[in-house]
């Protein structure tokens, strides 16, 4: 019998009985961060390739869609500070060891760019449109010019951004679960995925959308396989990391996790899409919905999970 | 230049929570809220029973993880080893919280994150933290590590003693006589 | 014309005399309880980095009655913190938790604030604000309306604490000596008096033991360390330190315990059986000190024939405690004397056999001559104050003495029990109660059988009631007088025993908040309006207390400045090593192993053992003590010393917990022997507590809900003990004389 009792004194109520720092903004930013990775970067790869006009919803819809998402998602981080007065303090520094340093630098330089990004490809979309100062017509002619560049650069920062979201939760030791390399390419895949799965509910185009799914198949397939590496690692570790994977395996995140988020949000839709592509099965936008759910369930069950688990 | 640390003897601890609210009055800590706490530790079967009591806190790490992850540097290490928030620098992001494996911090009501200071303002007038001094069984002691002549350092040298999660790999700098 | 209330209603400390307010009141209170933390009721502290004024002033501590000198600490007039005096050999600069956090007593503002007066409001009682003037003309009306058709004497006084120092005086000015205190029957009674008639003087507090030089100390229930009087503890932490031999007896495992050498895990109740047989393993194996028994004490062949019976194996079967461990721990206890201590205890009345316990214990530490001695009970100092001068105490036609006489003749104080079932015969007593005064003692949580409490005070024409905070009891008051806390007023001297005398002061560090006042002032004011001016011949506190301390030449101006002074200075001997003259006022003037007080009264010159009642199948003997940060039901509500702890829990042994379905951290609801019920309380399932009992901390389920922060929170260890077993020698109520088993709490519905 090992009795263990904090008698007094330690009732934060952040903290006790177990952390509760993170609520909702934390995996919703998660989620969307991953999302807008995956967007950018097939936005800008396949821009290099030039296939703009081959797939449409992939390069431009994508594009104009990431800074949306992505200052939702950095609006959600800053309603997460609790000194927001401070928000500024992130840019007075770059702290190299720290994830969140990272993070933050990165979402500072992406969204600009992917703003302009979007300014690229807007007329496109919506012929119509008319900037409203010539300004901004002069800044889209400048960047005409560096599109290229600009691509390359997005799609390494978008890689960035999708890591990160993952290597910032890995990045606490003291948090069991959360504490493994995995996580980072888990998260970049998964990301990778939700933003595939976004840009099929946005194509309108049937070869694109294939293009979609057989991509996605990939992305999927590495995301089990690295779920897999996850509890596996978890479970060759040290103690607390095996009470962590206990929490998946019979806790209390045991039916959550690999009902819903394994088996609707990654199985089922993987089976949709192997049915799609060997034309079995209906184009369908159910898999790209699943995908999302389970993209989103996941990072609420995994900063939820990571917070339950301790020293 | 000093490496302070503190050595708490769990034989003369009795629990009382004395440390606490001195911290608490003495740090102005909000009512709700507290940098030290007690941990009772029970092993044993009755009638064979084993019980350390702790008083715990920031040990103030001298491999932090909570100054790493700091995206502001707001966490800090100051002069003797001392871990600290500037809560001028601080923007509650509650990555320490998170990183801090002795969930030594809080979140301040006013938004910043706050912890133990090892009751630096008190070091400065060369008194000893405010906890350390109320102990009514004298369980606490407070000092220069790297002093061989320090009461802390003569402590760990006669003394069994351990630290907190050492497995954790943060080095700690509250030792617990045994 | 004051109402008259044969029937008194408990009343909230909330109605100000308007009915919407009561409506208005609840609403309020769900928004509260609903976002706990953080609680931000407390008024701020102020902190090192607050520049302002800093300014200090003396006091000692009201917590506990262990009177620790400190200073307060303020910032701006606003309050910091308290810490010990480091000339205060009560705390040696170090206050305990509650003195530290006795900043909250004063901070909380849930506190009393106006006094009160029971109305009749729209045929509703109801509490009513009042003046001060409306409120002392009240009482002193009441007091001179029982005084005029009963006598002065059918006005009694409960009291505990510093306030005693001025309203005892007004008693007794007034002509009554009906006073009393839980300290004694709830308390320290049986102890004072096992010891009174085995060595002719009681122990005191301070304690007169002498932990510093001790190499075995023996704990029987004393819970050292959860029981936290202050320097007892830092001396016990110290002879852990040091490698004293620790022996303790608890059916629990104590923090106590935990330091031990060894725990004795006994069956409650039985501890009378263990002394005898360690009294028995002194004598059979010789183990005692023969030169100091044969020198001063009486009755050691009466006792050597007595105890032979009362071997370990006599013992086993009902302590549990097996023979060879009782005989290896009389023998450390025998190899240390005489620096063997056995520790006396202090809230003794356990089982109602308690006199006859403290006297086996005292034979015990005869035989191990450590009385008198080093490392054992030393003679205590006293510092001499003499007091202000007063005209003689007119002479009550009966005083509490010709209550107890015929049914505890040996009480030596007023059991407060007593009093109360006095009042319970209304009309029908021989010397009937009819008014009481309660200062400082939350009656309904300090004594057993909280009902009785309740219908004595329906027998009464009047009830005043004193205190800090809405207690429980301040609900049946017919008037409710709000004091200040201890940092917000003068008190008489502290004047203590012990090693070194001292003299300490107690000086406001701030003005009263909202109306409260000291008690030297209302006791000063009804004297006035009592006509009994002349016991009150001082203007003012102040004069009062350098009008003292002129005369042992110091001065209040000298006091304020320090605090604490040592007199007198010179050390004079304590032990019988240093000179001490060994006298015993007994009747033989010797140690009386055989007590011939206790034969001339009927009672059994010896310890016999009894057993005690065993639990009915499916119940739980209900123990409780202290926890560390709590000084009984006055410091739940404290808003800094609630956080360290805000509920208390019930201790179950995990085969017990087991065979009720229950688990750790759930609520259950507790009901005893006869019915009742307690508050939810969590329950914690642990190893360190028998299978036979179940353990909580006293002082918790307050069901005054004006006490925001305590309310309901956890369960009261009062309402449980419904039944007690009254020691026969001195009055003392048994309060561990009940059993309870487990109760599911039922789902409510909003
Ligand atoms: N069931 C059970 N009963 C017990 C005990 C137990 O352990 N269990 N313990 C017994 C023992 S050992 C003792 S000593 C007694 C203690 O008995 P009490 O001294 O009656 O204990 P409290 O419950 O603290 O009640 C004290 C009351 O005084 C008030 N008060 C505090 N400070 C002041 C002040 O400065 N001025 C005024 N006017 N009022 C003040 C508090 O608000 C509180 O209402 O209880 C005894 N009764
Ligand atoms: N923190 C704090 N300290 C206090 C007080 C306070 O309110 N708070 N009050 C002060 C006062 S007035 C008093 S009187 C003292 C009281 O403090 P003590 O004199 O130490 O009180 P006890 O009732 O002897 O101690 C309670 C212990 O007795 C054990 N026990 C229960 N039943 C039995 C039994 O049958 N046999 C034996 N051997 N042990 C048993 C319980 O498990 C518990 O550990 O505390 C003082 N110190
Ligand atoms: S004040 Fe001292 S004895 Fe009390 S809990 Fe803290 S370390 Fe332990
Ligand atoms: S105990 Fe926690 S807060 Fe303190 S230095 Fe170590 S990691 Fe940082
Ligand atoms: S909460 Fe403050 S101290 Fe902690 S990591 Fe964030 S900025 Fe640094
Ligand atoms: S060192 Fe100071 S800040 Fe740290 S726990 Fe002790 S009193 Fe609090
Ligand atoms: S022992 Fe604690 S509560 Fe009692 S007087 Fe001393 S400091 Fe106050
Ligand atoms: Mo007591």
């Amino acid at each position: 019998m090992h009795e263990v009792t904090i008698v007094s004194g330690r009732h934060n109520h952040l903290i006790d009985p177990y952390l509760t720092i993170w609520h909702w903004q934390i995996p919703t930013y998660l989620f969307l961060g991953g999302l807008v990775a995956g967007l950018l970067f097939f936005s800008a790869l396949y821009y290099l390739r030039g296939k703009e006009e081959e797939y449409p919803a992939i390069v431009r819809l994508g594009a104009i869609w990431a800074p949306i998402l992505l200052a939702i998602g950095m609006f959600a981080l800053f309603l997460d500070l609790d000194y927001k007065l401070h928000l500024f303090r992130f840019y007075m520094t770059l702290r190299l060891k720290s994830p969140m340093s990272w993070g933050a630098w990165t979402l500072i330089t992406i969204l600009p760019l992917s703003i302009l990004w979007a300014m690229l490809h807007i007329t496109s979309v919506f012929p119509k449109w008319r900037w409203p100062h010539p300004v901004f017509q002069s800044v889209v002619s400048y960047t005409q010019k560096k599109s290229k560049l600009l691509a390359w650069i997005l799609m390494v920062l978008s890689m960035i951004l999708g890591m990160y979201t993952g290597i910032l939760l890995s990045a606490f030791n003291a948090r069991p679960f959360w504490n493994s390399a995995i996580l980072g390419p888990l998260f970049l895949v998964s990301g990778l995925s939700t933003g595939l799965a976004f840009l099929m509910l946005l194509s309108k185009n049937h070869e694109e959308h294939l293009l979609l799914n057989k991509i996605d198949l990939m992305t999927i397939s590495l995301e089990l396989f690295f779920i897999i590496h996850l509890f596996m690692g978890l479970l060759a570790s040290s103690e607390v990391k095996i009470q962590a994977a206990k929490l998946f395996l019979g806790g209390p995140y045991t039916a959550s996790f690999w009902v819903l988020v394994v088996g609707l949000g990654i199985i089922i839709p993987a089976i949709l899409e192997t049915l799609e592509i060997s034309n079995l099965g209906k184009r369908t936008r159910v898999a790209a919905v699943l995908i999302l759910f389970g993209g989103i369930l996941m990072r609420f069950i995994f900063v939820q999970a990571g917070q339950l688990s301790s020293f | 230049m000093a490496r302070y640390g503190m050595v708490i003897d769990t034989q003369r601890c009795v629990g009382c929570g004395d440390c606490v609210v001195a911290c608490q009055t003495e740090n102005n800590v909000p009512v709700g809220y507290c940098r030290d706490w007690i941990v009772q530790d029970v092993q044993g079967l009755f009638p064979e029973l084993y019980m350390e009591i702790r008083s715990e806190r920031c040990n103030h790490c001298e491999n932090p993880p909570c100054v790493r992850c700091c995206p502001t540097g707001a966490s800090h290490v100051v002069e003797g080893g001392i871990v600290l928030v500037d809560k001028d620098k601080c923007t509650g992001c509650k990555a320490c919280i998170a990183a801090c494996p002795y969930d030594a911090r809080y979140v301040h009501p006013e938004g910043y994150v706050d912890k133990c200071t090892f009751c630096e303002h008190r070091l400065k007038e060369g008194l000893l933290p405010a906890c350390v001094e109320v102990c009514p069984t004298h369980a606490m002691h407070f000092g220069d590590l790297d002093d061989p002549e320090s009461e802390v350092s003569k402590l760990l040298k006669t003394r069994h003693h351990h630290v907190l999660h050492p497995e954790a790999g943060t080095k700690p700098k509250v030792f617990y006589l045994t | 014309m004051s109402p008259k209330f044969t029937r008194r209603e408990f009343l909230k400390i909330s109605g100000i005399g308007v009915a919407g307010l009561a409506i208005g009141g609840k609403a309020l209170e769900a928004i509260v309880s609903e976002s706990e933390w953080p609680q931000a009721d407390a008024l701020p502290l102020v902190g090192p980095n607050t520049p302002g004024n800093l300014e200090v002033s003396p006091t000692y501590c009201e917590i506990c009655f262990w009177k620790c000198a400190g200073w307060v600490y303020k910032v701006d007039g606003k309050p910091w913190k308290i810490v010990g005096h480091k000339d205060d050999p009560n705390c040696n600069g170090r206050l305990c938790p509650r003195g530290t956090g006795g900043i909250g007593a004063y901070t909380d503002n849930e506190r009393l604030k106006y006094p009160l007066m029971r109305k009749v409001v729209r045929g509703k009682q109801q509490f009513v604000q009042v003046t001060w003037e409306e409120a002392l003309d009240f009482i002193a009306e009441n007091m001179k309306k029982i005084a005029d058709k009963y006598g002065p004497e059918s006005m009694a006084l409960f009291t505990h604490g510093s306030g005693s120092r001025f309203f005892e005086p007004l008693f007794k000015a007034f002509g009554s000596d009906t006073i009393a205190e839980p300290s004694y029957a709830q308390c320290r009674g049986p102890r004072e008096e096992g010891f009174r008639l085995t060595f002719g003087e009681g122990i005191g507090s301070p304690e007169r033991i002498d932990i510093p030089n001790a190499r075995c100390i023996v704990l029987i229930g004393s819970h050292i360390g959860e029981n936290m009087l202050n320097s007892q503890v830092q001396e016990f932490s110290d002879a852990v330190a040091r490698g004293a031999t620790i022996i303790t007896v608890d059916p629990r495992y104590s923090t106590a315990a935990s330091k031990s050498k060894y725990w004795l895990p006994i069956r409650p109740g039985t501890d009378l059986a263990l002394l005898l047989a360690w009294i028995n393993v002194m004598i059979q194996e010789n183990l005692y000190d023969k030169e100091y028994v044969e020198k001063y004490t009486y009755g050691f062949d009466k006792l050597k024939k007595f105890i032979q019976p009362y071997t370990p194996e006599w013992a086993y079967p009902i302590t549990t405690i097996k023979p060879h461990i009782i005989r290896q721990t009389a023998r450390e206890m025998a190899m240390q004397k005489p620096a063997t201590l056995i520790h006396p205890g202090r809230h003794v009345t356990w089982y109602g056999n308690d006199t006859q316990r403290e006297r086996a214990l005292a034979i015990l530490v005869a035989l191990l001559g450590s009385w008198g001695r080093r490392g054992g009970y030393y003679y205590p100092n006293k510092a001499r104050v003499p007091k202000y001068p007063l005209p003689p105490f007119p002479e009550p036609r009966w005083t509490w003495k010709d209550l107890t006489l015929d049914q505890y003749p040996l009480a030596r104080k007023a059991p407060t029990n007593v009093l109360r079932d006095v009042t319970l015969q209304g009309d029908n007593a021989t010397h009937p109660i009819k008014g009481w005064m309660v200062n400082a003692t939350n009656l309904l949580m300090t004594l057993p059988e909280p009902q009785k409490t309740i219908d004595a005070i329906q027998k009464l024409d009047f009830i005043a009631v004193i205190d800090i905070i809405p207690s429980e009891i301040t609900g049946w008051a017919d008037v409710v007088l709000p004091e200040c806390t201890y940092l917000e007023r003068y008190d008489d001297l502290r004047i203590s025993q012990g090693k070194m005398p001292t003299i300490a002061l107690r000086a406001p560090a701030f003005p009263p908040r909202w109306e409260s006042k000291p008690s030297w002032w209302m006791a000063k004011q009804l004297a006035h309006r009592l006509g009994l001016d002349k016991w009150f011949p001082w203007n003012d506190i102040e004069e009062y207390l350098d009008y003292r301390l002129k005369q042992v030449g110091l001065s209040l101006a000298e006091l304020k400045k320090k605090g604490v002074v040592r007199l007198p200075e010179q050390k004079t001997p304590i032990y019988f090593e240093e000179g001490i003259q060994p006298r015993f006022r007994t009747p033989t003037g010797k140690i009386e192993l055989y007590s011939t007080v206790m034969e001339a009264a009927g009672f059994d010159p010896l310890p016999t053992y009894e057993h005690p009642e065993e639990p009915p199948e499916g119940y739980y003997r209900l123990i409780y003590g202290r926890a560390p940060m709590h000084s009984f039901s006055r410091t739940t509500n404290n808003p800094l010393l609630y956080q360290l702890m805000k509920e208390n829990e019930v201790w179950v042994h995990p085969t017990v917990a087991q065979l009720h379905g229950i688990k750790n951290g759930e609520y259950v609801i507790l009901e005893n022997q006869d019915g009742a019920r307690s508050n939810k309380i969590r329950v914690k399932v642990t190893e360190r507590i028998r299978h036979d009992c179940v353990y909580m901390v006293h002082g918790f389920g307050h069901w005054d809900r004006r006490l925001k922060r305590a309310y309901k929170k956890g369960a009261s260890t009062a309402k449980l003990i419904t039944k007690v077993k009254t020691d026969p020698v001195m009055g003392g109520t048994g309060l561990r004389t009940n059993f309870v088993t487990f109760r599911k709490v039922k789902k409510l519905t909003a």
